[in-house]
C-alpha cells in the first residue's frame, strides 16, 4: 500500500495545512510520541475493528491503533507531528467517519479512576454479601445457640469492614448534604446502614435471634450497583461530548512589523493586525486592511452563500476565510467580540431556564424524610405498647428502616437510563445530560435549523447533465485550482463521474472572483457571474466562460441522510415541526416544502430564534431544538432539550444535551420515541418499588419482619426493577445503521 | 459440627480468592471494552501466534 498520510487530496489546501501545523506544533512541540484519541461512531463489528486497526497500522508514522468498540473510539500511538486530523482523514478514506477527541486525557483517567473505585466497592460488597448469605442460610434453616452466635459474629467480622469500605460514597454524600442543611436520599441510607449494623452487632453479642448483616450488605450492594450504572452513563457521555475537540483554533497569526507570529487569541488587542489564511477561521471582529477573499458565515448566520470581502469590509469572529489571505485589523477581541456576545446570550438563556426537577428528585423528596420518620414512629409506638421494652422497639424500628430503604428506588432510574442511553448510543446518539431523556419525553414541538442540520452544509452541483463533456473537463481543471467550497464540491462530483481534467494552462486564482486559465488558446474562467460575464441566476451558482460562451453551474445544499425520515417520523408521532433558519426566504421555503414542514421562518437572527422558542414555550409547548451553528447556540440553550450534530461548533455542542455522532439525523426521532418508553418504565419502577413497601411496611411495623423477609424483599424488588428496565428494548423501534 | 472449623475458613478463603481475581481483572482494564473484546475473538489474525 503506497497510501501516505498526505496523499495529494483535493480537499486539503496546502496553505491551511501549513498554517494549522505551525500553530499546533508551537502548542505541543516537546512531545516525542503522540497519543491521539478519535471518536469513530460508525464502528460496530469485528470487521470494523480489523479494518480500522490494520488500515491505521499500515500507515507510516503510526505505531499502533486500538479500537474500543464500547466507547466507539480508537486510540492511536503515532510519532510526533502526526495530527488527529491526518488520522481522521485516513479513517475517512477507510470509510469511517471520525472526530478528533481532546488528547488531554487527564480528565479521562480521572473518570476511569472513579469508575474503577466504584466497581471495586461493588466487588467487595458482592463478596461480603455472598459469604454472609452462606452463613445466614444456615441460621435461617435452624442453627441455634453457639453455632448461630458464631455465624453472627463471623458475619459481623465481614460486614462491618465491608460496609465501612463499600458504603463510603453514601456516607460522604450524606455528610455533605447534612452539612449544607439539606436531606438527600443518602441521608436515610447512611442512617439505615449504621443503625442496622450497630443493632445487629449488639444482638450478635447478646446472642439475640435476629441479626441483619446480610440485609445491610445487600442494601449496600444494590445501591452501589445503581450508583455505578448512573456513573457510567454519565461519565461515558460527558467525557466524549466535552472532549470532542473544538473546531475553533484558539490561536491567531499576528503581524508585527511585517513578521508573522502565532499567539493565543486571548492575547490579541484592538488595533493588532491579524493574518487569516484561506481555510482558517477569523478569530476576532475586525476590518479588512489588505487582501480580497470570500468568507463563509453560515455558522454565524445560516447563510449558505459566501460573502465577498475586500479592503474596508467588516468581518466577524467565527467566519471562515475561503479563497485568499486576508489581513484584518482587530476592532473587538475577547470579551467584546461578537463570539463572546453570543456566549453571554447563551449564559443568560441558561440561567433563565429553571432547574429541571427529575422524577428521581421528586421521589427522593417524598421518600427521604418518610423513612426515618416512619421508623422513629414505630419505635415510639412500640415503646408505648411494650411498656418500655427498648430492645424490642429498636429491633422493630430498625427492621422498618431496612425494609423501607429505597433499594429498588436507587436502581429505578439508573437501570432505565443506562438501558436507554446504551441503545441510543448504538444508534449514534450521545446523551450528555442524565435528565435529557426525561425532558425529551415531554417534547411536543421540534425546531430544526436548516444549514448543517437538515442539510450537510456543503453544496452539491445539480445541473451537470446540462453541460457538454468538454465544458465539464475544463470546469474540473479550473475547479481543482481553488479551495472555494463550490469549486471543491464541483471537483469531487466531477471526479466521481470519471471526468478527466482538460489541459488548462496559466491557471491563476483571483481571490474573491474565481479561477482563470487558457484552454486550447481560449481564455477560460470559473467564478462569480459578474467577473465571468454571465447573468446572475437566482440560486447559488458558479459560472464558467469558454471564450464568449458562458455556462452556469447551480448548486443545492445536500440533504442530510435521514432528514426526510426524521421529519416524517416526528410528524407521525404527533409533534409540531418548525424550521427556523438564518438563510434567505426562497431557500428555506423550498426546504420546508420538500420535507413537508408546515411552519417555517427565514432570515432569523440568533436572538430571533431564541425569541421564537421562548414564544413557543410561553404558549405551553415543550421544545426540542436541533441545530449546529453559532447562530443556534442561544436557541439550543433556551430550548427544553437540544440536539446538535458532532460536526457542530464547539459552543453549540456544549449548549446541547444530546450529540448526534453519525451523519444520519433519523435517530433523533427514535430518541424521542425511546425517551417516552424510558420515562414510562421509570414510572413503572417507582410504582413497583412503592408497592413492595406498601405491602411489607405493615409487616415490619407489626413486628413480624425477620432478616429473611428483609433479604427476600430487597432482592426481589431490585431484580424486578432491573428486568423492567431491560424490557425497554422491546418497546422501541429498532433501526440498523449502515 | 467440628467440620465447621475447616469449612468456614475454606469458604471465606474461596470468596477472598474470587475477590482478588476480580481486583486483578479490574486493574488489568478487562472491563474497559466488553463489546469489542467479545468480537475480537472472532478475528483470525492471532490464530497462529499471539500478538507480540
Amino acid at each position: 500500500m503506497t497510501d501516505t498520510m498526505h496523499a495529494p487530496s483535493v480537499s486539503a489546501c496546502p496553505a491551511c495545512a501549513a498554517g494549522g501545523a505551525a500553530g499546533d506544533q508551537a502548542a505541543r512541540a516537546p512531545q516525542p510520541d503522540a497519543r491521539l484519541v478519535l471518536s469513530v461512531p460508525g464502528a460496530h463489528c469485528a470487521g470494523c475493528i480489523a479494518a480500522i486497526e490494520r488500515g491505521l497500522e499500515g500507515t507510516p508514522g503510526i505505531h499502533s491503533a486500538r479500537v474500543n468498540l464500547t466507547l466507539k473510539r480508537v486510540s492511536v500511538q503515532a510519532v510526533a507531528g502526526i495530527e488527529a486530523r491526518d488520522v481522521a482523514a485516513r479513517l475517512d478514506r477507510l470509510g469511517y467517519e471520525a472526530h478528533e477527541l481532546d488528547a488531554g486525557t487527564l480528565n479521562m483517567t480521572e473518570t476511569d479512576r472513579q469508575g474503577r473505585d466504584l466497581l471495586m466497592r461493588l466487588g467487595v460488597a458482592g463478596f461480603a454479601m455472598m459469604n454472609i448469605m452462606l452463613l445466614s442460610v444456615a441460621v435461617w434453616s435452624g442453627a441455634t445457640d453457639a453455632t448461630r452466635d458464631l455465624f453472627h459474629l463471623i458475619s459481623a467480622m465481614i460486614a462491618i469492614p465491608a460496609v465501612a469500605f463499600s458504603g463510603r460514597p453514601f456516607f460522604v454524600s450524606a455528610a455533605r448534604a447534612i452539612k449544607a442543611g439539606r436531606l438527600n436520599m443518602d441521608g436515610p441510607i447512611a442512617l439505615a446502614l449504621v443503625l442496622t449494623l450497630a443493632l445487629s452487632l449488639f444482638e450478635a453479642l447478646q446472642s439475640g435471634p435476629h441479626a441483619y448483616f446480610e440485609a445491610v450488605v445487600m442494601l449496600t450492594f444494590f445501591l452501589l450497583a445503581g450508583r455505578y450504572l448512573d456513573f457510567r452513563a454519565r461519565a461515558a457521555a460527558r467525557s466524549a461530548a466535552q472532549e470532542l475537540a473544538a473546531l475553533e483554533v484558539p490561536r491567531a497569526i499576528r503581524l508585527v512589523g511585517g513578521k508573522e507570529e502565532t499567539v493565543p487569541v486571548a492575547d490579541l488587542r484592538v488595533g493588532d493586525l491579524v493574518l487569516v489564511r484561506p481555510g482558517g477561521r477569523v478569530p476576532v471582529d475586525g476590518v479588512v486592511t489588505a487582501g480580497r477573499s470570500e468568507t463563509d458565515r453560515s455558522l454565524l448566520t445560516g447563510e449558505t452563500r459566501p460573502v465577498v470581502q475586500a479592503e474596508g469590509a467588516e468581518v466577524n469572529a467565527g467566519e471562515v476565510n475561503l479563497t485568499g489571505p486576508l489581513t484584518v485589523r482587530v476592532t473587538a477581541a475577547g470579551r467584546d467580540s461578537s463570539l463572546h456576545r453570543m456566549a453571554d446570550l447563551v449564559a443568560m438563556a441558561e440561567a433563565a431556564k429553571n432547574r429541571y426537577t427529575t422524577l428521581a428528585d421528586k421521589a427522593a423528596r417524598a421518600y427521604a424524610p418518610t423513612i426515618p420518620l416512619l421508623s422513629f414512629g414505630a419505635f415510639i409506638v412500640w415503646m408505648w405498647i411494650s411498656g418500655g421494652d427498648l430492645r424490642l422497639s429498636v429491633n422493630i424500628a430498625v427492621a422498618t428502616l431496612i425494609i423501607t430503604c429505597p433499594c429498588a428506588l436507587g436502581l429505578a432510574v439508573p437501570a432505565v437510563v443506562t438501558a436507554a442511553s446504551g441503545r441510543l448510543f448504538r444508534q449514534g446518539l450521545l446523551i450528555k445530560d442524565g435528565t435529557a431523556l426525561e425532558r425529551l419525553a415531554e417534547v411536543d414541538t421540534v425546531v430544526f435549523d436548516k444549514t448543517g442540520t437538515l442539510t450537510m452544509g456543503t453544496p452539491e452541483p445539480d445541473n451537470l447533465d446540462d453541460h457538454p463533456a468538454a465544458a465539464l473537463s475544463v470546469a474540473l481543471a479550473l475547479a481543482e485550482a481553488s479551495s472555494h467550497p463550490l469549486s471543491q464540491a464541483l471537483t469531487k462530483v466531477l471526479r466521481a463521474r470519471g471526468v478527466e481534467a482538460a489541459p488548462v494552462d496559466d491557471l491563476r486564482e483571483a481571490p474573491g472572483y474565481g479561477v482563470q486559465g487558457v484552454w486550447a488558446g481560449m481564455p477560460v474562467k470559473l467564478g462569480r457571474a459578474g467577473w465571468v460575464g454571465a447573468t446572475h441566476a437566482a440560486t447559488t451558482g458558479a459560472y464558467l466562460s469558454l471564450g464568449d460562451e458562458t455556462r452556469s453551474f447551480t448548486f443545492t445544499d445536500a440533504l442530510r441522510p435521514g432528514a426526510e425520515a426524521v421529519v416524517a417520523a416526528l410528524r407521525a408521532q404527533g409533534k409540531t415541526v418548525w424550521l427556523l433558519s438564518g438563510d434567505v426566504g426562497p431557500a428555506v421555503e423550498a426546504m420546508a416544502r420538500r420535507l413537508g414542514i408546515a411552519h417555517w421562518q427565514a432570515g432569523a437572527l440568533p436572538a430571533d430564534k431564541a425569541a421564537k422558542i421562548a414564544a413557543l414555550q410561553a404558549a405551553g409547548h415543550r421544545v426540542l431544538m436541533v441545530g449546529d451553528g453559532l447562530n443556534d447556540t442561544v436557541a439550543l440553550a433556551a430550548a427544553d432539550v437540544s440536539v446538535s450534530p458532532a460536526t457542530a461548533l464547539d459552543a453549540a455542542r456544549a449548549a446541547s444535551d444530546i450529540v448526534l455522532l453519525g451523519r444520519d439525523i433519523a435517530p433523533v426521532a427514535d430518541a424521542v420515541a425511546m425517551s417516552r418508553v424510558a420515562v414510562r418504565r421509570i414510572r413503572e419502577n417507582f410504582w413497583q418499588s412503592g408497592l413492595y413497601n406498601l405491602v411489607f411496611v405493615p409487616v415490619a411495623l407489626f413486628g413480624y419482619a425477620t432478616p429473611l423477609w428483609a433479604a427476600l424483599i430487597m432482592s426481589i424488588s431490585s431484580i424486578s426493577v432491573s428486568l423492567n428496565a431491560l424490557r425497554l428494548g422491546k418497546g422501541a423501534p429498532h433501526r440498523t445503521r449502515a | 459440627m467440628d467440620v465447621l472449623g475447616i469449612l468456614i475458613p475454606v469458604s471465606l478463603g474461596l470468596g477472598l480468592m474470587g475477590l482478588l481475581a476480580f481486583w486483578w481483572t479490574l486493574r488489568k482494564g478487562m472491563y474497559d471494552d466488553p463489546e469489542g473484546d467479545s468480537r475480537r475473538i472472532l478475528r483470525d489474525d492471532y490464530d497462529d501466534k499471539p500478538k507480540s
